[in-house]
């Protein structure tokens, strides 16, 4: 396949998807127009269990097929078309330049390493030297927020917002130029998801990462997403700036996915 | 939501001074709750680790307090036994965040429920069928999913299921440990709908373990703010959320997302994370992440005081947080602190 270098931010985008089709044999799960993330750009996948978002991203990972689905049309990244790429070329993209984060870190971490070598053999494996590797990854503990000393600690040892928050700093090291985050923090407490939605917003206006931010949770979308699409069923109902599509909803699915959201009583 | 309960009314269920420690931990230490006879909810809030659901499992005598006393309808449930254990297992239930950990994956959802009605002698057994029939409809679910196997369900549905078996024996109190913390939001707002009918109609009680403000806000009255074990503040609701006394009940209700952007609120980071409950921080546990803390926090632990009627917090510094906290607010649009002022503090 023949490779083209567009620039980096360039008017295609980060990431575009276009008559995106998955498929389990005759029943399509996923229909996709129309995607787009751009650098820096913060979109949220909203949508319920069985809506397709989490498809979407196993798709973009190039691991659809693995899980016995058919992908049809087009997921083109930085110009290059990643639906038809062998699996040695995904292989030097998947992880380093899109790395994934997902709702449980428990178990996206092995318990029988410390976490200081998963993440230094995931940066190994993308060609970084062995001192190189040591500094990056206490480096991209760092810029989490964590001290680099937990990296000797293995998964068990660290709570759930650390470990979200170590899985966040392999994607830093291996200098991810999208982080696709699966529900990221549906599994962790409201204050320590609010450090990790802040963490997020501040590392892409740090380091220019786009992210593909996927929820249920409407209130977590408004907060953390420049533009927001609302998937039920396999299909983007609306998308559109996030203020615009949470403030006046077009789809009455969007309202009632709004008036869901536990309200607090205050009265003043 | 409603108003307080009358004071005068003795409480169905009393905790004081309750205590549990597994080993060196302090996993509860002197708590004191009082749980109306219904409809009431209170609320237990906080984080991993505060306690919530170890008080849960002690009023329910799953575990062993290692002090104070839990009283049910006067009664003291650490000395019950026999006949009057068994009553009281009828009266208490229990519903977890995870219905498939407690659904049996081989049994039909009829049998489960009926399992519960034969071992209670609710009723004469030629008339379970029907009560199972009555009980899934009252939690919403179509009578039919008596013939259905747990996997053919769904969350928000099995969740239901776990509700209608624990309503099967007509309890008086209910413990809901994080009962919608496991489903998509359109299913937890109809799960709190289902429980806020079903307190009306069956004059329910309950305490409501979560660590979202949004889920206490609709369904209790009251509410018990938790941090490391310790009663940090309890009080109504309502107060609760509009004049905190204690600074952790401003950072944990300014965590919670808010769609609307004119009331979201302005954000307190809290450095760190919560400390290890077997070596506790000095004086107010809460010093170390707390940005009001002074010295005296450091060294002296502050009792639960009146903060207003019916309104009590732990903290030396809760005058200061009622006469407006903004000045230690970190504004939501601002940057997380810079690494140095949280490195060692998770340790």
């Amino acid at each position: 396949m023949t490779e083209t270098h567009p620039a980096p931010n360039g008017p295609s985008g980060r990431l575009a998807i276009t008559n995106l089709d998955i498929s389990f044999g005759s029943r399509k799960v996923v229909s996709i127009d129309e995607l787009r993330l751009d650098h820096a750009e913060i979109v949220g996948i909203a949508g319920e269990s069985g809506s397709g978002k989490s498809m979407t991203t196993l798709a973009i990972l190039g691991l659809a097929r693995t899980v016995g689905a058919t992908v049809s049309g087009s997921i083109e990244f930085d110009g290059q078309e990643l639906t038809t790429l062998s699996q040695d070329d995904l292989r030097r993209i998947r992880g380093r330049r899109i790395a994934a984060i997902f709702q449980s870190p428990s178990t996206a971490f092995s318990p029988v390493y410390k976490v200081g070598a998963i993440v230094t053999k995931a940066l190994r494996l993308h060609g970084a030297t062995k001192p190189e590797a040591a500094d990056r990854a206490a480096e991209a503990m760092r810029q989490v927020l964590l001290a680099p000393d937990l990296l000797r600690r293995y998964p068990s040892q660290l709570s759930g917002g650390q470990l979200q928050r170590v899985a966040i700093a392999l994607a830093l090291a291996l200098r991810a130029e999208i982080l696709l985050a699966d529900e990221p923090t549906s599994a962790l407490d409201v204050t320590v998801q609010a450090e990790v939605l802040d963490l997020l917003r501040d590392l892409r206006d740090t380091t220019g990462m786009s992210v593909l931010f996927i929820s249920h949770d409407l209130a977590v979308v408004a907060e953390l997403c420049d533009r927001v699409a609302v998937m039920r069923n396999g299909v983007i109902l609306e998308q559109g700036p996030a203020s615009q599509v949470l403030s006046s909803p077009a789809d009455p699915y969007t309202a009632e996915l709004l008036d869901s959201v536990p309200k607090l009583a205050t009265t003043k | 939501m409603t108003s307080a309960p009358d004071a005068a009314a003795p409480p169905l269920l009393r905790v004081s001074d309750l205590s549990v420690h597994f080993g060196p931990v302090h996993a509860v230490s002197k708590v004191s709750l009082d749980v109306a006879a219904g409809p009431f909810g209170l609320g237990l809030i906080g984080e991993s680790g505060s306690g919530k659901t170890t008080i849960g499992r002690a009023v329910l005598r799953l575990i062993r307090s290692s002090g104070g006393s839990i009283t049910f309808g006067g009664q003291d449930v650490g000395s019950l036994r026999g006949a009057a254990l068994q009553a009281y297992r009828r009266d208490a239930q229990i519903v977890f965040q995870n219905p498939d950990n407690t659904l049996d994956p081989r049994m039909r959802i009829g049998t489960t429920i009926a399992e519960a009605l034969k071992v209670h002698r609710v009723i004469p057994r030629g008339g379970i069928p029907v009560r199972v029939a009555e009980l899934l409809t009252e939690a919403g679910l179509d009578p039919a999913f008596a013939e259905r196997y747990p996997h053919q369900l769904s969350g928000g549905q099995r969740q239901r299921v776990a509700i209608a078996r624990a309503l099967s024996v007509q309890p008086k109190l209910l413990v809901l440990d994080e009962p919608t913390s496991a489903l998509d939001v359109r299913t937890q707002a109809h799960m709190l709908k289902l429980i806020a009918r079903l307190r009306a109609e069956r004059q329910l009680s309950y305490l409501l373990i979560t660590h979202n403000f949004g889920v206490v806000s609709e369904l209790c009255e009251q509410t018990a703010v938790l941090y490391l074990g310790k009663v940090a503040e309890i009080g109504a609701t309502d107060v609760l959320l509009n004049s905190p006394a204690h600074p952790y009940t401003l950072a944990l209700r300014s965590a919670v997302p808010e769609v609307d952007v004119a009331s979201r609120r302005s954000r307190i980071v809290l450095p760190g994370d919560a400390p290890d409950a077997a070596n506790p921080p000095s004086g107010c546990v809460f010093h170390p992440r707390c940005p009001l803390a002074v010295d005296r926090c450091r060294t002296e632990v502050p009792q639960l005081r009146e903060a207003a009627a019916a309104h009590r917090v732990a903290c030396h510094r809760a005058e200061d947080v009622l006469a407006g906290a903004a000045m230690f607010m970190h504004q939501r649009t601002g940057k997380t602190p810079p690494p140095t002022a949280t490195i060692g503090l998770g340790q």
